[in-house]
């Protein structure tokens, strides 16, 4: 708490109003594809978005070097910053406590244990309940006329031939040495090393890049298995928790990439002034988090 | 102001205490109107007990704190002259309004764990039935008894659109009642054939949700025969509010004699499926059985409604297969159309396609028989 | 920095200031209040008799649903920040919202979501029909498909809440004048960090909820269906662990209204500020562990019933520290009974009726006579109508005289307030008859057994609903004119809020004020 009494706001702006037209437009394509339209107000949305976007971060860039922003503005930013990634955190408890659900509690009372043995003896008899879900209450009892059919294989590490050739842990890797980079970047930064910075934040994209590769590469695996969305809660959970994952990755290396942009063809960033930078960095070790909860409750003890 | 407010309320609040009081006392067939039924069972009992245990203790609360509140208020006004003391902070006060309502709680939550542990006991019973909610009514099949029903709101449309005078039982009245033997513990197994419905029954307080692919399990152990009535109390759709509970216990001997004639006609329905019908035979039955399970969605004439016309239906008037489909299986786009695969009998459903197929100005001539239904079941 | 408000509409689309936007929220909500105050006189409507009269059932499930949806998030949530937009800064002495641009997007959004959720009645299949808690699988498999547009609206009036709640709690944190410590700031402060932070862990909870029924839906997964292993429950765990906070959400704030109006009418410091602080920071953290207590009658294993039984009855000790705490302020003061004061008395009372009610609902078996009857439906009302919406009434009495410079007309509002509280007493406390009497919620029709009772209730709304046109017609008349405010407007009330001038300069504390 300091108020050097000079907090900086801004005049009027349009900003706004266009981010929630944006917004809007967005999810209402979104919406309208989803019940079978087609894509023109969804594009159109993200045009939008995409502009007003880049004008706001434009703007706020350009008032940080224009030095309008105090330091009580900039710790705005920091508890911005700081629980809108809390808030995401939360968006991915309510994924893994589906999960833990639907282990520990669901799938046991579907074959019958806990005080309601008859769910399993009256409508899925047959059912055994075993994680990774290869076969569903649905095809235990119905057999053929199943509409729900499990996947041929799961992407636990029981599966992986030798441990050297299971994607996830290579994954982990990939991901745990970024967040190890980009630290560095930060340490270079700090240290006045603009060079070592650039470089640094190079290294963690590129590996951004190569982790939704190998993510991808592993996706397609699993279609040609048939773990696929719609094969029972097993598929439901993994891909769900992945792909909300691999979006995060996403948003996080673009970020990142901007970042190294702006360093690189701008020049922007010195070791006191870093706030872009430095959130980008936040939301990294983020999603690098999240990675080691999956790795271990999706995969290990998958 | 405050008198010409104050005497606006003594105004408006005569009619309505009038209204009010005459209710409080009054009871329609030994039912309050006010309060929760005492029901007939112990575990109902209880309950009833636990409820007013708890509403008095609020009461006594409320008085105490309403009666401060009340006498600051009119004692210490500004219009009386009242100077305000200064006191902001007590410790002591603090605590002791912390720790009187635990205390208070404890002595709540004991009776209460004691009820709960009674009511989840659904071991050692003597009948099982098997209850499922289905969109809008509810199927009862005995456990091992090869006896199953579906039971279905009775109340004609005429009284619910304000044609015709309403019955004592409006909207809880039934086809066929649940029938349950006295002095028996029956266990109900709850589930559904689609969305979530709870199946309730205040004076047995039976409140159970049906929740589809999982079967809940509650009990009851009735001592006087009787006749109680129900509701789903979970949202479910449409016609949510039009499918009620109706239970009724009987002597245990009524109750094999009733189990047994069931028995004897579930077996003569079964070799019904077999015998070929005439196409007159098949009309007769199918208008019945359209005008109960279809009308309310395709129209009485056909016209359509929420489902479409099923006059000029290209489905009704086209390839059999197809209109033996939609009707067994319900609709891959739409789920208002529900599949009728379990709850029409072979022998219904062969009579409303028959009828739909040449009624309505549709006339392909096909009689469908109840083996074709058989046939087409086992076929998908 | 401009000094005075921009001409002419623009003002309002593009601004950046805590207070034009936290009036456009209060405007918004009022609309809202109103539209989903429309759906209930439907709904009240049908019910004045047995019998299908006025709507299908159908339709009646769909206003049903956008009633409790339009009242939650248009009218309850969005009127508390509106007043968090106008109060907090001045509150604690900062001369904005510590992200003003991103405020306006918090507000500018709302509109549009509510537009879009609205636009779901006019599409073909109706608009939602399964009610405020949306559960599947009749969300899901058997929803219309207009559902889908009610999932995005949810998920961008989420984003709204969350950036608004992110916006106050680095404004309380980051903004307070020197000298303002944490236990200086007014106990409105104090509840809105808290609710902000209950809205920043459960928002995204509904996000991840909706985006599941959305998955579901339209791409294949299988969380809440048997068949593939999922659980239909698990909808209502996920819903609940947000919906239950989200309830507190809607009462907080408003305990830290009443406790700014009590004092001042009885000229007297609230009692036990701080344990007043601790108070609300133990419901809310007990908010986040009792969320079963909705699912009482799913069938969950008996330690769970029991678990959550016990931390719902908790809740009634902290709940009931700060009745006696407003209710030792009043004894021994000098009181005076102002509109604002009326309300706030009024909540106290009909509050704690509605908690008690409240505490009933939380003894599990008894529960399962109670649960998704009439009695639900009073309990729930008498919490948030005399609790949400008459806090909002007192706190806009007692503050608009600051915001607009006039003084409202106290017979009028005194009027309005006896209007309120008849009317809402009238529909609402019958509820607790019908319900107790056997009468399910949701339907369209009922037995004659429940007749006449549904019928003051029905009586009552209307009532009710009359009192809200005064209440509107009263604030008109007052920004348009009046007798002038003092900077005080009342006798000593305690806060800088009452420090500036009436109206509030439109940039109040461009300097930061000294705090003793
Ligand atoms: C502002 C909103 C609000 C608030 C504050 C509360 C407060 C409480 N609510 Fe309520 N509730 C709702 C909004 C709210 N509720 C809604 C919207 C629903 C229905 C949702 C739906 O299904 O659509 C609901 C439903 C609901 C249920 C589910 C009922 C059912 O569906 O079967 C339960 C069950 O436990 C419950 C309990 C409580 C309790 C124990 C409190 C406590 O916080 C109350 C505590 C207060 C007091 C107890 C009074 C003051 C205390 C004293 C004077 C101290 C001494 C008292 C004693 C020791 C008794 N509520
Ligand atoms: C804060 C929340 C809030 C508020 C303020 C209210 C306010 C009111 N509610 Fe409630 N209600 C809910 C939240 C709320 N409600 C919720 C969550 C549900 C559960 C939904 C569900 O089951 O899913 C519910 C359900 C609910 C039901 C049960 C429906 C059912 O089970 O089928 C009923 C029935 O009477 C009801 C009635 C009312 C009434 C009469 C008011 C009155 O207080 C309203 C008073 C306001 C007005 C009457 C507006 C005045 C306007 C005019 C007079 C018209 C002027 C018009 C213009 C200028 C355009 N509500
Ligand atoms: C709750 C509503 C409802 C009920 C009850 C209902 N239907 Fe339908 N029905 C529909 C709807 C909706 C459709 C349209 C389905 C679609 O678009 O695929 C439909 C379509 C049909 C069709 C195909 C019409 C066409 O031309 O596409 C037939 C045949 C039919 N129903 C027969 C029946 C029979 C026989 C019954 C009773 C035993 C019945 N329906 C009861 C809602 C209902
Ligand atoms: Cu079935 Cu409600
Ligand atoms: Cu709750």
């Amino acid at each position: 708490m300091s108020a050097e009494g000079n907090y900086y706001v801004p005049d009027q702006s349009r900003l706004p109003i266009f981010a929630s037209l944006g917004l809007f437009l967005t999810v209402y394509g979104a919406a309208t594809k989803l019940n079978g339209g087609g894509w023109t107000i969804f594009m159109l949305g993200a045009v939008v978005m995409a502009v007003v976007l880049w004008s706001w971060f434009s703007t706020v860039i350009s008032e940080n070097i224009a030095g309008l922003n105090s330091n009580q503005l900039k710790k705005s930013y920091v508890w911005g910053m700081g629980w809108f990634i809390f808030s995401e955190v939360m968006f991915f408890a309510a994924f893994f406590g589906a999960l833990f659900y639907i282990r520990n509690f669901a799938l046991p009372w579907l074959s019958g244990e806990g005080d309601t043995s008859t769910t399993n003896a009256i409508l899925w008899s047959g059912f055994e309940a075993q994680w990774p879900l290869m076969v569903t209450p649905d095809m235990a009892a119905n057999g053929d006329a199943a509409k729900v059919v499990g996947p041929g294989q799961n992407m636990s590490i029981t599966t992986a031939e030798s441990i050297w050739s299971w994607l996830p842990l290579w994954n982990t890797i990939v991901l745990l040495t970024s967040s190890v980079t980009v630290h560095f970047a930060h340490t270079a930064l700090k240290n006045n090393n603009k060079k070592g910075f650039n470089i640094w934040l190079g290294i963690t994209v590129a590996l951004g890049i190569l982790f939704l590769v190998l993510q991808a590469e592993e996706y397609i695996h699993a279609y040609s298995v048939d773990l696929t969305l719609d094969s029972g809660v097993y598929g439901t959970t993994f891909f769900m928790l992945t792909g909300f994952h691999g979006a995060h990755v996403t948003l996080g290396t673009f970020m990142l990439l901007v970042m190294w942009l702006r360093s690189v063809l701008k020049g922007h960033f010195k070791h006191e002034d870093c706030f872009g930078f430095e959130a980008a960095s936040w939301y990294w070790h983020f999603v690098d988090v999240v990675w080691v909860g999956l790795f271990i409750f999706v995969y290990i003890l998958g | 102001m405050l008198k010409t407010t104050s005497r606006l309320v003594a105004w408006l609040s005569v009619p309505t205490l009038l209204l009010t009081s005459g209710h409080v006392l009054a009871e329609e067939n030994g039912r309050s109107t006010v309060n929760m039924p005492q029901g007939v069972t112990s575990t109902s009992q209880d309950i009833y007990g636990l409820h007013m245990d708890i509403f008095w203790w609020c009461v006594g609360i409320g008085v105490v704190v309403f009666g401060v509140m009340f006498y600051s208020m009119i004692v210490h006004r500004k219009a009386n002259g009242a100077k305000a003391a200064n006191f902001h902070e007590s410790t002591m006060l603090e605590i002791v309004w912390t720790v009187v309502p635990f205390l208070i709680l404890i002595l709540m939550a004991w009776p209460a764990t004691k009820s709960l542990v009674k009511l989840y006991d659904t071991s050692e019973s003597d009948v099982d039935i098997v209850i499922t909610g289905y969109q809008w009514f509810w199927k009862y099949e005995y456990l091992d008894q090869g006896v199953s029903f579906f039971s279905r709101l009775s109340t004609p449309e005429e009284q619910i659109r304000n044609q015709a005078p309403k019955g004592d039982n409006y909207l809880l009245e039934v086809d066929e009642p649940l029938l349950i033997p006295t002095n028996k513990k029956v266990r109900f197994l709850v589930t559904s054939n689609d969305v979530i419905h709870s199946w309730w029954v205040p004076d047995l307080a039976v409140k159970r949700d049906a929740i589809p692919g999982y079967v809940n399990e509650s009990w009851t152990y009735v001592n006087e025969p009787g006749t109680f009535r129900g509701v789903c109390a979970e949202l479910c759709g449409k016609d949510h509010g039009f499918m009620p509970v109706v239970v009724k216990a009987v002597e245990e001997g009524e109750y094999n004699t009733w189990l047994a004639d069931r028995r004897a006609q579930a077996e003569k329905e079964k070799e019904l499926a077999n015998k070929t019908f005439t196409f007159d035979e098949l009309m007769v039955q199918g208008e019945q059985v359209y005008g109960k399970a279809c009308a309310a969605c395709h129209g009485a004439n056909g016209e359509g409604g929420v489902g479409k016309a099923i006059a000029g239906s290209p489905i009704a008037t086209g390839d059999l297969s197809g209109h033996l489909d939609i009707v067994i299986n319900g609709s891959q786009v739409n789920p208002a159309m529900a599949a009728f695969r379990e709850t029409l009998s072979e022998v219904d459903t062969a009579a409303v396609i028959t009828y739909q197929r040449n009624a309505f100005g549709n006339s392909t001539g096909d009689a469908v028989q109840p083996i074709d239904i058989l046939k087409f079941k086992q076929g998908n | 920095m401009a000094h005075g408000p921009a001409k002419g509409f623009t003002r309002w689309l593009y601004t950046t200031n805590h207070k034009d936007i936290g009036s456009m929220y209060l405007w918004f909500s009022f609309a809202m209040f109103l539209l989903g105050g429309v759906f209930a006189l439907v709904i009240r409507a049908e019910l004045f008799e047995p019998g299908l009269q006025i709507v299908e059932p159908g339709f009646f499930n769909q206003m049903t649903t956008m009633h409790g949806l339009v009242m939650v998030f248009g009218a309850v949530m969005p009127a508390f920040v509106g007043l968090a937009n106008w109060m907090i800064p001045m509150m604690v002495g900062a001369p904005d919202m510590a992200l003003p641009r991103m405020n306006n997007w918090s507000f500018w959004i709302l509109p549009f979501a509510f537009a879009m959720m609205v636009a779901t009645l006019f599409m073909e299949g109706g608009g939602p029909n399964f009610g405020w808690t949306f559960y599947a699988p009749l969300s899901t498999t058997y929803a219309p498909p207009s559902v889908t547009f009610f999932i995005f609206a949810v998920h961008i009036m989420g984003a709204s809440s969350i950036m608004g709640s992110i916006n106050i709690i680095a404004t309380i944190l980051n903004m307070r004048a020197p000298g303002m410590t944490l236990m200086k700031m007014p106990l409105f402060v104090w509840t809105w960090l808290i609710t902000a932070y209950l809205l920043i862990a459960v928002m995204p909870v509904l996000a991840g909820v909706v985006t599941m029924m959305l998955m579901d839906i339209h791409f294949g997964t299988s969380f809440f269906d048997a068949a593939g292993g999922g659980d239909p429950v698990l909808f209502q765990h996920v819903f609940w662990f947000f919906g239950h906070p989200e309830v507190y959400i809607m009462i907080l704030p408003a305990f830290g209204i009443v406790s700014a109006i009590i004092p001042t009418f009885a000229r007297k410091p609230l009692f036990g500020y701080s344990s007043m602080v601790y108070a609300t920071a133990s419901i809310a953290f007990l908010s986040f562990i009792v969320w079963a207590h909705h699912m009482f009658t799913v069938g969950m294993p008996i330690a769970g019933e029991l678990f959550f039984m016990y931390a719902t009855m908790l809740i009634a000790v902290p709940t009931g520290v700060k009745v006696f705490n407003w209710v030792t302020t009043m004894f021994r003061g000098a009181m005076t009974f102002e509109t604002p004061m009326l309300f706030s008395i009024a909540f106290v009372i009909l509050f704690t009726i509605g908690g008690f009610s409240g505490l009933m609902l939380a003894i599990a078996p008894a529960d399962f006579q109670y649960h998704d009857t009439y009695f639900v439906v009073a309990h729930f009302h008498y919490v948030l109508v005399p609790g949400a919406i008459f806090s909002i009434t007192a706190g806009v009495y007692y503050w608009l005289p600051k915001w607009c410079g006039n003084m409202y007309n106290e017979t009028m509002g005194k009027t309005q307030f006896w209007m309120a509280f008849i009317g809402l007493n009238l529909t609402f406390f019958p509820m607790h008859f019908v319900g107790l009497a056997g009468m399910q919620r949701r339907v369209p029709d009922y037995n004659q057994f429940f007749a006449d009772f549904n019928m003051i209730s029905s009586c009552g709304a209307f009532l009710f609903g009359a009192a809200q046109i005064m209440l509107l017609y009263n604030v008109i008349s007052t920004i348009r004119g009046g007798k002038k405010a003092t900077d005080e407007v009342w006798e000593n009330p305690e806060g800088l809020e009452w420090t500036v001038a009436s109206p509030a300069p439109y940039h109040t504390f461009s300097t930061p004020p000294a705090v003793k």
